[in-house]
Protein backbone atom coordinates (compact mmCIF):
# COMPACT_ATOMS: atom_id res chain seq x y z
CA UNK A 1 0.00 0.00 0.00
CA UNK A 2 1.38 3.41 -0.90
CA UNK A 3 1.80 5.72 2.01
CA UNK A 4 0.31 9.19 1.66
CA UNK A 5 2.95 11.91 1.58
CA UNK A 6 1.97 13.71 4.74
CA UNK A 7 4.08 16.75 5.46
CA UNK A 8 6.02 17.10 8.69
CA UNK A 9 4.06 18.93 11.31
CA UNK A 10 3.55 22.70 11.02
CA UNK A 11 -0.18 22.81 11.52
CA UNK A 12 -0.39 19.94 13.97
CA UNK A 13 1.09 21.94 16.79
CA UNK A 14 -1.89 23.51 18.50
CA UNK A 15 -1.55 27.26 18.08
CA UNK A 16 -1.61 29.23 21.28
CA UNK A 17 -4.04 32.17 21.26
CA UNK A 18 -1.08 34.58 21.10
CA UNK A 19 0.50 32.73 18.18
CA UNK A 20 -2.86 32.67 16.42
CA UNK A 21 -3.15 36.42 16.61
CA UNK A 22 0.42 36.94 15.49
CA UNK A 23 0.29 34.49 12.58
CA UNK A 24 -0.37 36.23 9.31
CA UNK A 25 -1.91 34.30 6.47
CA UNK A 26 0.75 34.06 3.82
CA UNK A 27 0.75 36.36 0.86
CA UNK A 28 -0.69 33.58 -1.27
CA UNK A 29 -4.28 34.23 -2.27
CA UNK A 30 -6.93 33.09 0.18
CA UNK A 31 -9.73 35.08 -1.39
CA UNK A 32 -10.25 35.52 -5.09
CA UNK A 33 -9.50 38.85 -6.70
CA UNK A 34 -12.90 40.47 -7.17
CA UNK A 35 -14.13 40.41 -10.71
CA UNK A 36 -14.26 43.90 -12.11
CA UNK A 37 -17.72 43.20 -13.50
CA UNK A 38 -19.35 44.41 -10.30
CA UNK A 39 -21.32 47.67 -10.44
CA UNK A 40 -20.47 48.76 -6.94
CA UNK A 41 -16.98 50.22 -7.59
CA UNK A 42 -18.45 52.27 -10.41
CA UNK A 43 -21.29 53.58 -8.26
CA UNK A 44 -18.71 54.58 -5.67
CA UNK A 45 -16.60 56.16 -8.42
CA UNK A 46 -19.49 58.31 -9.63
CA UNK A 47 -20.42 59.41 -6.12
CA UNK A 48 -16.83 60.26 -5.23
CA UNK A 49 -16.57 62.24 -8.48
CA UNK A 50 -19.67 64.22 -7.50
CA UNK A 51 -18.29 64.94 -4.03
CA UNK A 52 -15.00 66.09 -5.55
CA UNK A 53 -16.76 68.43 -7.99
CA UNK A 54 -19.09 69.82 -5.31
CA UNK A 55 -16.21 70.30 -2.88
CA UNK A 56 -14.07 72.05 -5.50
CA UNK A 57 -17.01 74.25 -6.51
CA UNK A 58 -17.84 75.16 -2.92
CA UNK A 59 -14.22 75.98 -2.09
CA UNK A 60 -13.84 78.08 -5.27
CA UNK A 61 -16.99 80.03 -4.40
CA UNK A 62 -15.73 80.62 -0.90
CA UNK A 63 -12.40 81.95 -2.21
CA UNK A 64 -14.20 84.07 -4.75
CA UNK A 65 -16.43 85.71 -2.15
CA UNK A 66 -13.54 86.24 0.28
CA UNK A 67 -11.31 87.84 -2.38
CA UNK A 68 -14.05 90.04 -3.77
CA UNK A 69 -14.93 91.29 -0.34
CA UNK A 70 -11.30 92.12 0.47
CA UNK A 71 -10.90 93.96 -2.85
CA UNK A 72 -14.09 95.91 -2.77
CA UNK A 73 -14.53 97.04 0.76
CA UNK A 74 -11.39 99.14 0.36
CA UNK A 75 -12.74 100.97 -2.67
CA UNK A 76 -15.55 103.42 -3.41
CA UNK A 77 -16.97 104.94 -6.54
CA UNK A 78 -17.81 108.61 -6.76
CA UNK A 79 -20.47 109.73 -9.19
CA UNK A 80 -21.08 113.32 -10.23
CA UNK A 81 -24.32 113.89 -12.09
CA UNK A 82 -24.61 117.07 -14.08
CA UNK A 83 -26.29 117.45 -17.50
CA UNK A 84 -24.11 120.37 -18.63
CA UNK A 85 -20.93 118.79 -20.06
CA UNK A 86 -18.64 121.71 -19.26
CA UNK A 87 -19.84 122.07 -15.71
CA UNK A 88 -19.66 118.31 -15.40
CA UNK A 89 -15.97 118.07 -16.21
CA UNK A 90 -15.26 121.06 -13.98
CA UNK A 91 -16.98 119.43 -11.07
CA UNK A 92 -15.30 116.16 -11.81
CA UNK A 93 -11.88 117.80 -11.59
CA UNK A 94 -12.91 119.55 -8.38
CA UNK A 95 -14.07 116.27 -6.88
CA UNK A 96 -10.71 114.68 -7.70
CA UNK A 97 -9.02 117.56 -5.90
CA UNK A 98 -11.19 117.16 -2.81
CA UNK A 99 -10.65 113.41 -2.74
CA UNK A 100 -6.87 113.78 -3.00
CA UNK A 101 -7.01 115.87 0.15
CA UNK A 102 -8.58 113.12 2.21
CA UNK A 103 -6.21 110.95 4.35
CA UNK A 104 -8.19 107.78 3.88
CA UNK A 105 -7.81 107.99 0.10
CA UNK A 106 -4.81 106.27 -1.44
CA UNK A 107 -5.48 106.65 -5.18
CA UNK A 108 -7.98 108.43 -7.35
CA UNK A 109 -8.71 107.69 -10.95
CA UNK A 110 -11.09 109.74 -13.05
CA UNK A 111 -12.62 107.31 -15.49
CA UNK A 112 -12.17 108.93 -18.95
CA UNK A 113 -15.40 109.78 -20.71
CA UNK A 114 -14.39 107.73 -23.75
CA UNK A 115 -14.02 104.63 -21.54
CA UNK A 116 -17.43 105.21 -20.03
CA UNK A 117 -18.95 105.76 -23.42
CA UNK A 118 -17.45 102.52 -24.66
CA UNK A 119 -18.83 100.76 -21.60
CA UNK A 120 -22.28 102.15 -22.19
CA UNK A 121 -22.37 101.83 -25.94
CA UNK A 122 -23.78 98.32 -25.99
CA UNK A 123 -26.69 99.61 -23.92
CA UNK A 124 -27.27 103.04 -25.32
CA UNK A 125 -26.04 102.68 -28.89
CA UNK A 126 -24.82 105.77 -30.71
CA UNK A 127 -26.49 107.95 -28.08
CA UNK A 128 -23.68 107.10 -25.70
CA UNK A 129 -21.15 109.06 -27.72
CA UNK A 130 -23.41 111.69 -29.24
CA UNK A 131 -23.61 113.73 -26.08
CA UNK A 132 -27.41 113.62 -26.17
CA UNK A 133 -27.50 111.39 -23.15
CA UNK A 134 -25.92 112.88 -20.06
CA UNK A 135 -23.21 110.59 -18.80
CA UNK A 136 -22.15 111.01 -15.19
CA UNK A 137 -18.58 111.49 -14.12
CA UNK A 138 -17.21 108.37 -12.50
CA UNK A 139 -14.21 108.37 -10.17
CA UNK A 140 -12.65 105.14 -8.88
CA UNK A 141 -11.27 105.73 -5.41
CA UNK A 142 -8.94 103.30 -3.66
CA UNK A 143 -8.82 103.64 0.11
CA UNK A 144 -5.82 102.96 2.31
CA UNK A 145 -7.86 100.36 4.25
CA UNK A 146 -11.34 99.02 4.61
CA UNK A 147 -13.65 101.83 5.55
CA UNK A 148 -16.70 101.74 7.78
CA UNK A 149 -20.04 103.02 6.44
CA UNK A 150 -19.67 106.07 8.70
CA UNK A 151 -16.26 106.95 7.19
CA UNK A 152 -17.69 106.59 3.70
CA UNK A 153 -20.60 108.86 4.69
CA UNK A 154 -18.05 111.44 5.92
CA UNK A 155 -16.35 111.42 2.52
CA UNK A 156 -19.69 112.02 0.91
CA UNK A 157 -20.42 114.97 3.22
CA UNK A 158 -17.07 116.63 2.39
CA UNK A 159 -17.65 116.16 -1.31
CA UNK A 160 -21.26 117.35 -1.27
CA UNK A 161 -20.24 120.57 0.50
CA UNK A 162 -18.15 121.58 -2.55
CA UNK A 163 -19.70 119.66 -5.41
CA UNK A 164 -23.45 119.46 -5.79
CA UNK A 165 -24.70 116.21 -7.21
CA UNK A 166 -21.74 114.11 -5.95
CA UNK A 167 -22.59 110.65 -4.65
CA UNK A 168 -20.31 108.10 -3.00
CA UNK A 169 -21.07 104.42 -3.32
CA UNK A 170 -19.16 101.69 -1.61
CA UNK A 171 -18.62 99.07 -4.29
CA UNK A 172 -19.52 96.38 -1.79
CA UNK A 173 -22.98 97.93 -1.61
CA UNK A 174 -23.39 97.57 -5.33
CA UNK A 175 -22.33 93.96 -5.15
CA UNK A 176 -24.44 92.93 -2.17
CA UNK A 177 -26.87 90.90 -4.27
CA UNK A 178 -23.88 89.14 -5.85
CA UNK A 179 -22.57 88.24 -2.38
CA UNK A 180 -25.93 86.91 -1.42
CA UNK A 181 -26.00 84.80 -4.54
CA UNK A 182 -22.47 83.54 -3.83
CA UNK A 183 -23.42 82.68 -0.26
CA UNK A 184 -26.49 80.82 -1.47
CA UNK A 185 -24.35 78.89 -3.96
CA UNK A 186 -21.94 77.96 -1.19
CA UNK A 187 -24.78 76.63 0.91
CA UNK A 188 -26.02 74.72 -2.11
CA UNK A 189 -22.58 73.17 -2.60
CA UNK A 190 -22.40 72.24 1.07
CA UNK A 191 -25.86 70.68 0.93
CA UNK A 192 -24.87 68.73 -2.17
CA UNK A 193 -21.70 67.50 -0.50
CA UNK A 194 -23.67 66.30 2.53
CA UNK A 195 -26.29 64.54 0.39
CA UNK A 196 -23.78 62.89 -1.91
CA UNK A 197 -21.58 61.92 1.05
CA UNK A 198 -24.61 60.20 2.60
CA UNK A 199 -25.30 58.40 -0.68
CA UNK A 200 -21.63 57.37 -0.83
CA UNK A 201 -21.79 56.01 2.70
CA UNK A 202 -24.88 54.01 1.75
CA UNK A 203 -23.21 52.69 -1.42
CA UNK A 204 -20.12 51.70 0.54
CA UNK A 205 -22.28 49.95 3.11
CA UNK A 206 -24.06 48.05 0.33
CA UNK A 207 -20.69 47.24 -1.23
CA UNK A 208 -19.46 45.74 2.04
CA UNK A 209 -22.63 43.64 2.38
CA UNK A 210 -22.38 42.67 -1.24
CA UNK A 211 -18.76 41.60 -0.76
CA UNK A 212 -19.77 39.51 2.26
CA UNK A 213 -22.60 37.86 0.30
CA UNK A 214 -20.17 37.13 -2.51
CA UNK A 215 -17.53 35.70 -0.16
CA UNK A 216 -19.80 34.22 2.52
CA UNK A 217 -19.07 30.59 1.60
CA UNK A 218 -15.33 31.30 1.53
CA UNK A 219 -15.50 33.07 4.88
CA UNK A 220 -17.34 30.09 6.39
CA UNK A 221 -14.86 27.60 4.94
CA UNK A 222 -11.87 29.56 6.28
CA UNK A 223 -13.65 29.73 9.63
CA UNK A 224 -14.23 25.97 9.72
CA UNK A 225 -10.64 25.25 8.69
CA UNK A 226 -9.41 27.08 11.79
CA UNK A 227 -9.02 30.60 10.44
CA UNK A 228 -9.14 33.13 13.28
CA UNK A 229 -11.48 36.11 13.22
CA UNK A 230 -8.57 38.45 12.67
CA UNK A 231 -7.18 36.37 9.78
CA UNK A 232 -10.57 36.26 8.08
CA UNK A 233 -11.22 39.95 8.74
CA UNK A 234 -7.87 40.89 7.22
CA UNK A 235 -8.52 38.83 4.11
CA UNK A 236 -12.01 40.26 3.74
CA UNK A 237 -10.87 43.83 4.26
CA UNK A 238 -8.20 43.36 1.61
CA UNK A 239 -10.93 42.36 -0.85
CA UNK A 240 -13.12 45.35 0.04
CA UNK A 241 -10.11 47.67 -0.03
CA UNK A 242 -9.39 46.67 -3.63
CA UNK A 243 -12.94 47.54 -4.72
CA UNK A 244 -13.19 50.77 -2.75
CA UNK A 245 -9.73 51.98 -3.75
CA UNK A 246 -10.56 51.32 -7.38
CA UNK A 247 -13.82 53.28 -7.10
CA UNK A 248 -12.19 56.12 -5.20
CA UNK A 249 -9.33 56.42 -7.67
CA UNK A 250 -11.55 56.41 -10.75
CA UNK A 251 -13.99 58.81 -9.05
CA UNK A 252 -11.25 61.23 -8.06
CA UNK A 253 -9.82 61.18 -11.57
CA UNK A 254 -13.27 61.89 -13.06
CA UNK A 255 -14.00 64.63 -10.54
CA UNK A 256 -10.63 66.34 -10.97
CA UNK A 257 -11.02 66.14 -14.75
CA UNK A 258 -14.36 67.94 -14.50
CA UNK A 259 -12.92 70.53 -12.10
CA UNK A 260 -9.97 71.14 -14.45
CA UNK A 261 -12.29 71.63 -17.43
CA UNK A 262 -14.44 74.10 -15.47
CA UNK A 263 -11.29 75.90 -14.33
CA UNK A 264 -10.19 76.28 -17.96
CA UNK A 265 -13.55 77.77 -18.87
CA UNK A 266 -13.38 80.32 -16.06
CA UNK A 267 -9.76 81.15 -16.80
CA UNK A 268 -10.81 81.90 -20.39
CA UNK A 269 -13.20 84.53 -19.03
CA UNK A 270 -10.07 86.40 -17.90
CA UNK A 271 -12.11 88.33 -15.40
CA UNK A 272 -10.63 89.53 -12.15
CA UNK A 273 -13.52 88.06 -10.27
CA UNK A 274 -13.23 84.53 -11.69
CA UNK A 275 -9.49 84.64 -10.92
CA UNK A 276 -10.40 85.19 -7.28
CA UNK A 277 -11.93 81.72 -7.22
CA UNK A 278 -8.62 79.90 -7.80
CA UNK A 279 -8.06 76.90 -5.49
CA UNK A 280 -5.28 77.12 -2.89
CA UNK A 281 -3.02 74.30 -1.73
CA UNK A 282 -5.18 73.80 1.35
CA UNK A 283 -8.21 73.42 -0.93
CA UNK A 284 -6.48 70.75 -3.00
CA UNK A 285 -5.56 68.91 0.19
CA UNK A 286 -9.21 69.04 1.30
CA UNK A 287 -10.27 67.63 -2.08
CA UNK A 288 -7.64 64.88 -1.82
CA UNK A 289 -9.16 63.94 1.53
CA UNK A 290 -12.45 63.04 -0.21
CA UNK A 291 -11.33 59.69 -1.74
CA UNK A 292 -9.30 58.91 1.38
CA UNK A 293 -12.37 59.41 3.54
CA UNK A 294 -14.33 57.23 1.11
CA UNK A 295 -11.84 54.36 1.41
CA UNK A 296 -11.66 54.68 5.21
CA UNK A 297 -15.44 54.64 5.38
CA UNK A 298 -15.48 51.50 3.22
CA UNK A 299 -12.99 49.78 5.50
CA UNK A 300 -14.84 50.75 8.68
CA UNK A 301 -18.14 49.56 7.23
CA UNK A 302 -16.61 46.32 5.99
CA UNK A 303 -15.02 45.68 9.38
CA UNK A 304 -18.41 46.07 11.07
CA UNK A 305 -20.11 43.84 8.50
CA UNK A 306 -17.61 41.01 8.85
CA UNK A 307 -17.54 41.29 12.64
CA UNK A 308 -21.32 40.86 12.76
CA UNK A 309 -21.16 37.89 10.37
CA UNK A 310 -18.39 36.18 12.35
CA UNK A 311 -20.25 36.70 15.61
CA UNK A 312 -23.05 34.57 14.13
CA UNK A 313 -20.65 31.68 13.54
CA UNK A 314 -19.68 29.38 16.38
CA UNK B 1 -4.27 15.10 28.28
CA UNK B 2 -6.93 13.25 26.29
CA UNK B 3 -4.62 10.31 25.69
CA UNK B 4 -4.11 10.00 29.41
CA UNK B 5 -7.82 10.17 30.12
CA UNK B 6 -8.32 7.71 27.25
CA UNK B 7 -10.82 9.74 25.30
CA UNK B 8 -10.70 12.13 22.39
CA UNK B 9 -14.37 13.09 22.30
CA UNK B 10 -17.03 12.63 24.92
CA UNK B 11 -20.72 13.37 24.37
CA UNK B 12 -22.93 13.53 27.44
CA UNK B 13 -26.68 13.46 26.84
CA UNK B 14 -26.39 15.69 23.81
CA UNK B 15 -29.45 16.90 21.90
CA UNK B 16 -29.67 19.06 18.78
CA UNK B 17 -32.62 20.85 17.26
CA UNK B 18 -32.74 23.37 14.44
CA UNK B 19 -34.81 26.38 15.44
CA UNK B 20 -38.08 25.20 16.93
CA UNK B 21 -38.16 21.91 15.01
CA UNK B 22 -38.19 18.66 17.00
CA UNK B 23 -34.75 17.35 17.94
CA UNK B 24 -32.80 15.75 15.08
CA UNK B 25 -30.37 14.25 17.58
CA UNK B 26 -31.47 13.06 21.01
CA UNK B 27 -29.73 11.77 24.12
CA UNK B 28 -26.38 11.09 22.52
CA UNK B 29 -23.89 9.79 25.07
CA UNK B 30 -20.72 8.18 23.79
CA UNK B 31 -16.95 8.36 23.86
CA UNK B 32 -14.51 8.27 20.94
CA UNK B 33 -11.07 6.87 21.69
CA UNK B 34 -7.81 8.04 20.22
CA UNK B 35 -6.48 6.11 17.28
CA UNK B 36 -9.74 4.36 16.47
CA UNK B 37 -11.50 4.14 13.13
CA UNK B 38 -15.25 4.79 13.29
CA UNK B 39 -17.96 4.46 10.68
CA UNK B 40 -21.12 6.45 11.28
CA UNK B 41 -23.97 4.82 9.37
CA UNK B 42 -27.64 5.48 9.01
CA UNK B 43 -30.24 6.19 6.37
CA UNK B 44 -30.38 9.50 4.64
CA UNK B 45 -31.89 12.06 7.02
CA UNK B 46 -30.92 10.06 10.11
CA UNK B 47 -28.76 12.93 11.38
CA UNK B 48 -25.23 11.88 10.35
CA UNK B 49 -24.27 15.28 8.99
CA UNK B 50 -25.77 16.97 12.04
CA UNK B 51 -23.68 14.81 14.37
CA UNK B 52 -20.53 15.51 12.36
CA UNK B 53 -21.26 19.26 12.49
CA UNK B 54 -21.16 19.01 16.26
CA UNK B 55 -17.84 17.17 15.96
CA UNK B 56 -16.20 19.66 13.62
CA UNK B 57 -17.39 22.63 15.69
CA UNK B 58 -19.79 24.15 13.17
CA UNK B 59 -22.75 23.78 15.48
CA UNK B 60 -23.43 24.08 19.19
CA UNK B 61 -25.63 21.39 20.76
CA UNK B 62 -29.04 22.50 22.04
CA UNK B 63 -28.43 20.60 25.25
CA UNK B 64 -25.94 18.30 26.91
CA UNK B 65 -22.17 18.56 27.13
CA UNK B 66 -19.30 17.83 24.76
CA UNK B 67 -15.63 17.44 25.62
CA UNK B 68 -12.93 17.33 22.97
CA UNK B 69 -9.21 16.69 23.43
CA UNK B 70 -9.87 16.81 27.16
CA UNK B 71 -11.43 20.25 27.10
CA UNK B 72 -14.97 21.31 27.83
CA UNK B 73 -16.43 22.81 24.64
CA UNK B 74 -19.40 24.28 26.44
CA UNK B 75 -17.35 26.68 28.54
CA UNK B 76 -14.54 27.26 26.06
CA UNK B 77 -14.16 30.90 24.96
CA UNK B 78 -14.79 31.47 21.29
CA UNK B 79 -11.23 32.65 20.57
CA UNK B 80 -9.87 29.21 21.44
CA UNK B 81 -12.02 27.31 18.97
CA UNK B 82 -9.76 27.97 15.92
CA UNK B 83 -6.96 26.22 17.81
CA UNK B 84 -9.18 23.14 18.14
CA UNK B 85 -10.39 23.30 14.56
CA UNK B 86 -6.80 23.23 13.32
CA UNK B 87 -6.39 19.82 14.90
CA UNK B 88 -9.32 18.51 12.89
CA UNK B 89 -9.42 17.49 9.25
CA UNK B 90 -12.85 17.71 7.67
CA UNK B 91 -14.22 16.38 4.41
CA UNK B 92 -17.53 18.22 4.08
CA UNK B 93 -20.57 16.55 2.59
CA UNK B 94 -20.53 18.85 -0.46
CA UNK B 95 -16.73 19.32 -0.36
CA UNK B 96 -16.94 23.06 0.28
CA UNK B 97 -13.93 23.89 -1.81
CA UNK B 98 -13.27 27.63 -2.07
CA UNK B 99 -14.78 28.21 -5.50
CA UNK B 100 -12.28 30.76 -6.79
CA UNK B 101 -9.13 29.04 -5.60
CA UNK B 102 -7.24 26.42 -7.59
CA UNK B 103 -7.02 22.83 -6.41
CA UNK B 104 -3.51 23.60 -5.21
CA UNK B 105 -4.54 26.66 -3.20
CA UNK B 106 -7.50 24.79 -1.70
CA UNK B 107 -5.27 21.98 -0.46
CA UNK B 108 -2.76 24.55 0.81
CA UNK B 109 -5.36 26.41 2.91
CA UNK B 110 -4.87 24.61 6.25
CA UNK B 111 -1.08 24.95 6.04
CA UNK B 112 -1.27 28.62 5.09
CA UNK B 113 -3.80 29.42 7.82
CA UNK B 114 -1.37 27.80 10.25
CA UNK B 115 1.40 30.03 8.96
CA UNK B 116 3.56 27.36 7.32
CA UNK B 117 6.32 28.77 5.14
CA UNK B 118 5.61 28.75 1.43
CA UNK B 119 8.46 26.43 0.45
CA UNK B 120 7.10 23.69 2.69
CA UNK B 121 3.55 24.35 1.49
CA UNK B 122 4.55 23.94 -2.16
CA UNK B 123 6.31 20.66 -1.54
CA UNK B 124 3.64 19.17 0.70
CA UNK B 125 0.73 20.16 -1.52
CA UNK B 126 2.43 18.94 -4.70
CA UNK B 127 3.18 15.57 -3.13
CA UNK B 128 -0.36 15.26 -1.79
CA UNK B 129 -1.96 16.17 -5.13
CA UNK B 130 0.23 13.61 -6.83
CA UNK B 131 -0.79 10.99 -4.33
CA UNK B 132 -4.51 11.53 -4.93
CA UNK B 133 -3.81 11.46 -8.68
CA UNK B 134 -4.39 15.15 -9.33
CA UNK B 135 -0.84 16.37 -9.98
CA UNK B 136 -1.91 17.56 -13.42
CA UNK B 137 -4.98 19.38 -12.06
CA UNK B 138 -3.27 21.62 -9.51
CA UNK B 139 -4.16 24.82 -11.34
CA UNK B 140 -7.77 23.84 -12.08
CA UNK B 141 -10.56 25.64 -10.24
CA UNK B 142 -13.35 23.54 -8.69
CA UNK B 143 -16.00 24.46 -11.26
CA UNK B 144 -13.93 22.82 -13.99
CA UNK B 145 -13.36 19.59 -12.04
CA UNK B 146 -15.50 16.46 -11.93
CA UNK B 147 -17.27 15.49 -8.70
CA UNK B 148 -14.69 12.80 -8.07
CA UNK B 149 -11.81 15.20 -8.59
CA UNK B 150 -13.35 17.76 -6.25
CA UNK B 151 -13.82 15.05 -3.66
CA UNK B 152 -10.16 14.08 -3.85
CA UNK B 153 -9.13 17.73 -3.46
CA UNK B 154 -11.40 17.97 -0.41
CA UNK B 155 -9.81 14.86 1.08
CA UNK B 156 -6.29 16.09 0.34
CA UNK B 157 -7.14 19.35 2.10
CA UNK B 158 -8.56 17.47 5.10
CA UNK B 159 -5.46 15.33 5.68
CA UNK B 160 -2.64 17.67 4.58
CA UNK B 161 -2.04 19.03 8.10
CA UNK B 162 -1.98 15.59 9.78
CA UNK B 163 -5.07 16.18 11.91
CA UNK B 164 -5.56 14.50 15.29
CA UNK B 165 -9.08 13.65 14.21
CA UNK B 166 -10.35 13.21 10.67
CA UNK B 167 -14.08 13.74 10.08
CA UNK B 168 -15.43 12.77 6.68
CA UNK B 169 -19.04 13.11 5.52
CA UNK B 170 -19.80 10.60 2.76
CA UNK B 171 -16.25 10.97 1.43
CA UNK B 172 -16.52 8.27 -1.22
CA UNK B 173 -19.92 9.13 -2.64
CA UNK B 174 -18.67 10.57 -5.91
CA UNK B 175 -15.77 8.32 -6.85
CA UNK B 176 -15.59 4.93 -8.51
CA UNK B 177 -15.12 1.88 -6.25
CA UNK B 178 -11.43 1.69 -7.02
CA UNK B 179 -10.80 5.29 -5.98
CA UNK B 180 -13.09 4.83 -2.97
CA UNK B 181 -10.90 1.98 -1.80
CA UNK B 182 -7.75 4.02 -2.35
CA UNK B 183 -9.13 6.91 -0.32
CA UNK B 184 -10.14 4.54 2.46
CA UNK B 185 -6.56 3.25 2.47
CA UNK B 186 -5.38 6.85 2.89
CA UNK B 187 -7.60 7.22 5.93
CA UNK B 188 -6.32 3.92 7.28
CA UNK B 189 -2.71 4.94 6.76
CA UNK B 190 -3.37 8.19 8.59
CA UNK B 191 -5.03 6.19 11.32
CA UNK B 192 -2.23 3.62 11.57
CA UNK B 193 0.86 5.70 11.09
CA UNK B 194 -0.08 9.07 12.51
CA UNK B 195 -2.57 7.84 15.09
CA UNK B 196 -5.35 10.04 13.72
CA UNK B 197 -8.79 9.18 15.00
CA UNK B 198 -11.07 8.73 11.98
CA UNK B 199 -14.83 9.21 11.79
CA UNK B 200 -16.39 8.43 8.41
CA UNK B 201 -20.11 8.93 7.81
CA UNK B 202 -21.53 6.73 5.07
CA UNK B 203 -24.77 5.12 4.08
CA UNK B 204 -22.81 2.58 2.01
CA UNK B 205 -22.71 -0.59 4.09
CA UNK B 206 -20.26 -2.22 1.69
CA UNK B 207 -17.63 0.25 2.79
CA UNK B 208 -17.76 -0.99 6.39
CA UNK B 209 -16.30 -4.35 5.53
CA UNK B 210 -13.33 -2.75 3.78
CA UNK B 211 -11.80 -1.61 7.07
CA UNK B 212 -11.74 -4.74 9.20
CA UNK B 213 -11.08 -3.24 12.61
CA UNK B 214 -13.46 -0.35 12.23
CA UNK B 215 -16.08 0.42 14.84
CA UNK B 216 -19.63 1.16 13.87
CA UNK B 217 -21.99 3.82 15.19
CA UNK B 218 -25.50 3.58 13.81
CA UNK B 219 -27.87 6.53 13.76
CA UNK B 220 -31.56 6.01 13.37
CA UNK B 221 -34.00 8.88 13.72
CA UNK B 222 -31.54 10.81 15.81
CA UNK B 223 -30.82 7.94 18.21
CA UNK B 224 -27.46 6.23 18.38
CA UNK B 225 -26.81 2.54 18.66
CA UNK B 226 -23.48 0.74 18.58
CA UNK B 227 -23.76 -2.80 17.29
CA UNK B 228 -20.06 -3.42 17.92
CA UNK B 229 -20.38 -2.22 21.48
CA UNK B 230 -17.37 -0.11 20.85
CA UNK B 231 -18.71 3.11 22.27
CA UNK B 232 -19.07 1.90 25.79
CA UNK B 233 -15.58 0.52 26.34
CA UNK B 234 -12.19 1.50 25.12
CA UNK B 235 -12.06 -0.74 22.05
CA UNK B 236 -8.42 -1.67 22.01
CA UNK B 237 -6.20 -0.68 24.84
CA UNK B 238 -3.44 -2.89 23.39
CA UNK B 239 -0.84 -2.02 20.77
CA UNK B 240 1.36 0.90 19.93
CA UNK B 241 -0.09 4.45 20.08
CA UNK B 242 -2.63 4.60 17.34
CA UNK B 243 -1.45 1.28 15.88
CA UNK B 244 -4.09 -1.28 15.24
CA UNK B 245 -2.64 -4.69 14.57
N1 LIG C 1 -29.71 23.47 8.81
C1 LIG C 1 -30.80 22.74 9.03
N2 LIG C 1 -31.96 23.34 9.38
C2 LIG C 1 -33.07 22.62 9.62
N3 LIG C 1 -33.13 21.29 9.54
C3 LIG C 1 -32.01 20.62 9.19
C4 LIG C 1 -30.80 21.31 8.93
N4 LIG C 1 -29.85 20.39 8.61
C5 LIG C 1 -30.45 19.19 8.68
N5 LIG C 1 -31.74 19.31 9.05
C6 LIG C 1 -32.68 18.22 9.25
O1 LIG C 1 -32.09 17.33 10.19
C7 LIG C 1 -32.35 15.99 9.85
C8 LIG C 1 -31.04 15.24 9.75
O2 LIG C 1 -30.32 15.71 8.62
P1 LIG C 1 -28.82 15.33 8.36
O3 LIG C 1 -28.07 15.53 9.60
O4 LIG C 1 -28.37 16.06 7.15
O5 LIG C 1 -28.93 13.77 8.06
P2 LIG C 1 -28.02 12.81 7.16
O6 LIG C 1 -26.69 13.47 7.01
O7 LIG C 1 -27.95 11.54 7.92
O8 LIG C 1 -28.69 12.64 5.85
C9 LIG C 1 -33.13 16.02 8.53
O9 LIG C 1 -34.49 15.86 8.85
C10 LIG C 1 -32.88 17.40 8.02
O10 LIG C 1 -33.98 17.84 7.28
MG1 LIG D 1 -25.61 13.95 5.36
Amino acid sequence: MSVPPLPEVPAVAAPTPAAMVAKQPSAAPLLPRPRRGGLMPWVIAILIALVVVAAAGGLALRNLAANARADLAAAVTVQVIEPNPDLRSQRGAAAVGVLRGIDLVRAVRLVPESELAALLEPWLGAAATSGDVPIPVLIDVTLTRKASPAEIAAIETRLAARIPGARVEAQSEVLKPVYRALAALQWLALGLIVLVALATAAAVWLAARNALAQHRETVEILHLLGGTDSQITRIFLAAVLREAAFGAMVGTALGLGAVWLLGQQFAALDSGMAGGGALMLADWLAIAAVPLAGVLLALATARMTIALALKDML
Amino acid sequence: MNERSGEIVKFDNVGLRYGTDPEVLSNLSFTLYPGSFYFLTGASGAGKTSLLKLLYLAQRPSRGAIRMFGQDLMTMPRERLPGLRRQLGVVFQNFRLVPHLTAFDNVALPLRLAGADEGRVTKAVSDMLEWVGLAHRGQAIPATMSGGEQQRVAIARAVIARPRMLIADEPTGNVDPEMALKLLRLFEALNNRVGTTVVVATHDVHLLKKVPDSLIMRLSKGQLSDPTGALRFPPRPSGAPGGRA
